[in-house]
């Protein structure tokens, strides 16, 4: 087994009373691309700072590459990349200037600089670019652009804040091409992300709601969990030509524990023991199913709510 | 992995900030012109000597000796006659309206009295509302009637007291030599307060910063790295409004230049620290500029710039001393005009130097501590 590249243990991290992360663990994997999921809010971003050293742990502990964040953050900094969910890149620097910007900043020589600019030029596939303001370059070559700066010192882990809101679908499949070349050099990714369809794409996915660590494990792995498909239930996949009007029927039945829209069809958490005609889709085709990631999150949120709550 | 202080990546800031800098035109103009502007202005527009103010004369005496008072009036060069009245209504009214600032009654026993060997009375009404107008007014009346007096006592050979002025520095008190030299401080601190609150504030608006402090740059190096190019464009204008004071405005400079620029540093640092202090403290360019200006006020007012020291109230003197600005127009006007240099100047030196050091270490302190 080699080293993990993130070893956390029981991250807690809070500002005055509030509490931000609450005793989180995780590994992440050399290699491995980590979503890290949950609404706005949650802890996400606070988490991927801790773990770069930038916000004091105030319980546990994190080795991130090797290094303590709480002692060592100088040198894991210099390990790691990240890309915000913002641009933050300088607009009124050219895309040439930006990367040799950060090659100072990560202490390339000049020659080792030329070196990998080039090499990540050719990755990246900015070449036209490269003489054009940060600023007027579109949403996609933006994201690259960043991308490329934080890959200038070749780090072996990668933070990804929400990289592709706000880019188009073709610019998305691109980037998420290229991280998966990234992985595929060993290089660990951790993405955090509000799309399902990326969060499919991880190997393995955290969920943190209200500073908590909820579900971590494959996407397959998150969906055979108990609490999304209590005993006794089963989720249903509906198509009926009439979508809208069924949903509203169907969340009237007694039986129905949680019922909503994907799409063409209607997903359904129904007690196992209820025949289709007790659940009023005698017309309807309605088939078992897996539940979806978004299922599986909506699921235990509401548990946790109910949780706090009670 | 390398833990001390690297001169690359301060390299790396520095250019990158000069980037900024030239990429910006706007806010170089701001930075470079609006200093030759003002600069301009002070030394062709004011002129703090009180020359031809308006006097409204009511001569109700008309004799030779009225008429010679009047003429010495006017020819104070002080005074300019615009106005000559009859009744003393008239002449309250024109004071009143500003149309006179001065007004000027001379009574119809004006020359009897004189003949008769008895104080003879003009009345010299003045408009003290504004006050430098007003003292200038009052000297120079008193001063003509002491004058006209003398010239009427009998056989006086010699005054027993004779006052022999002698301008110094200053001979012909032209406005621009005052002004320019303490224009020069005022500016270069506004240039340095600014660019550099703007500096660090412009990256925490575009979210910049966050991406820096991701990445091993220490607080040290980024703060060297970003303030040195602005210590070097606060120094070129410095050194530029020093030309044009010599060049067109034509301030002999008395003193050696070097050691005024020597002065300078500790002066801008003093003033960049001040500026990165701001910078910790707001969050938005617009705040950062709001705040700059609100302590460019008073150090402007206080620092001997416009206002003379010398007649502050002792509270408000003491205050004084506590801008660095203070202490450098003293230095800038001392070496321009007086010719002073470090046997003067020491202790000014030692406490720039010292303010200067102070601020940018206690920003530089407050700065790190926002960053972890």
């Amino acid at each position: 087994m080699p080293p993990l590249t993130i070893d956390a243990r029981g991250v807690t991290i809070r500002f005055g009373a509030f509490t931000a992360v609450n005793d989180v663990s995780l590994t992440v994997a050399p290699g491995e691309v980590f979503g890290l999921l949950g609404p706005n809010g949650s802890g996400k971003t606070t988490l991927i700072r801790g773990l770069c050293g930038l916000v004091p742990l105030s319980a546990g502990s994190a080795v991130v590459l090797g290094h303590d964040v709480a002692t060592e953050s100088e040198r894991v900094r210099s390990h790691i990349g990240y890309m915000s969910q913002k641009f933050s890149l300088y607009e009124d620097l050219t895309t040439r200037e930006n990367m040799d910007f950060y090659s100072g900043i990560y202490g390339l020589t000049p020659r080792q600089a030329k070196e990998r600019e080039e090499e990540l030029i050719e990755l990246t596939g900015i070449a036209p670019y490269i003489d054009q303001y940060a600023g007027r370059l579109s949403g996609g070559w933006k994201q690259r652009l960043a991308l490329l700066c934080a890959l200038l010192h070749r780090p072996r882990l990668i933070f990804l804040d929400e990289p592709t809101a706000g880019i188009d679908p073709v610019a998305r499949r691109d980037l998420w091409n290229l991280l998966f070349r990234l992985s595929a050099e060993g290089i660990s990714l951790v993405i955090t992300t509000h799309y399902m369809d990326e969060a499919e794409r991880c190997a393995r996915v955290g969920y943190i709601y209200l500073s908590n660590l909820l579900a971590i494990g494959t996407p397959h792995e998150l969906k055979q969990m108990p609490g999304v498909t209590p005993p006794g239930t089963r989720w249903l996949e509906i198509y009926d030509p009439d979508t809208a009007g069924l949903l509203q029927r169907l969340r009237a039945r007694p039986g129905v524990q949680q019922a909503t829209i994907f799409g063409q069809s209607i997903h359904a958490l129904v007690e196992k023991d209820r025949t289709l005609a007790e659940l009023g889709l005698e017309g309807a085709k309605a088939i078992d199913a897996e539940p979806s990631l978004e299922d599986v999150f909506v699921t235990i949120s509401r548990a946790q709510t109910g949780k706090n709550a009670g | 992995m390398d833990n001390g202080f690297s001169f690359q990546r301060t390299y790396a800031v520095a250019r990158k900030e000069f980037l900024h800098i030239i990429r910006d035109p706007a806010t170089l103009f701001f930075a470079l012109f609006i200093p030759v502007l003002e600069l301009f202005m002070l030394g062709y527009a004011i002129d703090t000597n009180v020359r031809f103010i308006s006097l409204v004369v009511l001569n109700q005496c008309r004799t030779e000796e009225s008429k010679r008072m009047i003429r010495m009036f006017e020819n104070s060069t002080s005074f300019r006659v615009t106005h000559e009245v009859l009744t003393d209504e008239e002449m309250n009214r024109l004071i009143v309206s500003g149309k006179a600032r001065v007004g000027l009654k001379i009574p119809e026993d004006f020359s009897r009295q004189i003949e008769a060997g008895r104080s003879a009375q003009i009345l010299v009404l003045v408009d003290a509302s504004e006050s430098t107008v007003g003292n200038v007014a009052l000297n120079v009346s008193n001063a003509l009637s002491l004058q006209e007096s003398l010239r009427n006592v009998p056989n006086l050979q010699s005054l027993l007291i004779e006052s022999r002025p002698r301008m110094l520095f200053n001979p012909d008190t032209r406005s621009a030599n005052f002004f320019i030299p303490g224009l020069m401080v005022v500016m270069c601190q506004m240039m340095a307060i600014m660019l550099s609150a703007n500096a660090i504030v412009r990256e925490k608006e575009k979210g910049t910063l966050e991406q820096l402090f991701m990445t091993p740059v220490k607080a040290s190096e980024l703060i060297f790295g970003k303030l040195l190019p602005y210590l070097v464009l606060t120094f070129i204008e410095f050194a530029a409004i020093l030309f044009f004071m010599w060049s067109i405005f034509q301030v002999p400079i008395h003193g050696h230049v070097i050691t005024l620029l020597l002065f300078t540093l500790p002066f801008t640092c003093s003033f960049l620290g001040l500026g990165l202090y701001i910078s910790t403290r707001v969050d938005t360019r617009e705040a950062a500029g709001q705040m700059a200006m609100g302590t460019m006020m008073p150090s402007i007012f206080l620092s001997g710039y416009v206002f003379p020291l010398d007649s502050m109230p002792t509270f408000f003197w003491y205050v004084a001393q506590i801008f660095p600005t203070t202490w450098m127009i003293d230095v800038a006007r001392g070496i321009i005009l007086r010719g002073a240099g470090w046997s003067e100047l020491w202790i000014h030196a030692v406490i720039l130097w010292a303010m200067g050091l102070a601020s940018f270490l206690l920003a530089a302190m407050k700065f790190r501590k926002r960053l972890s």
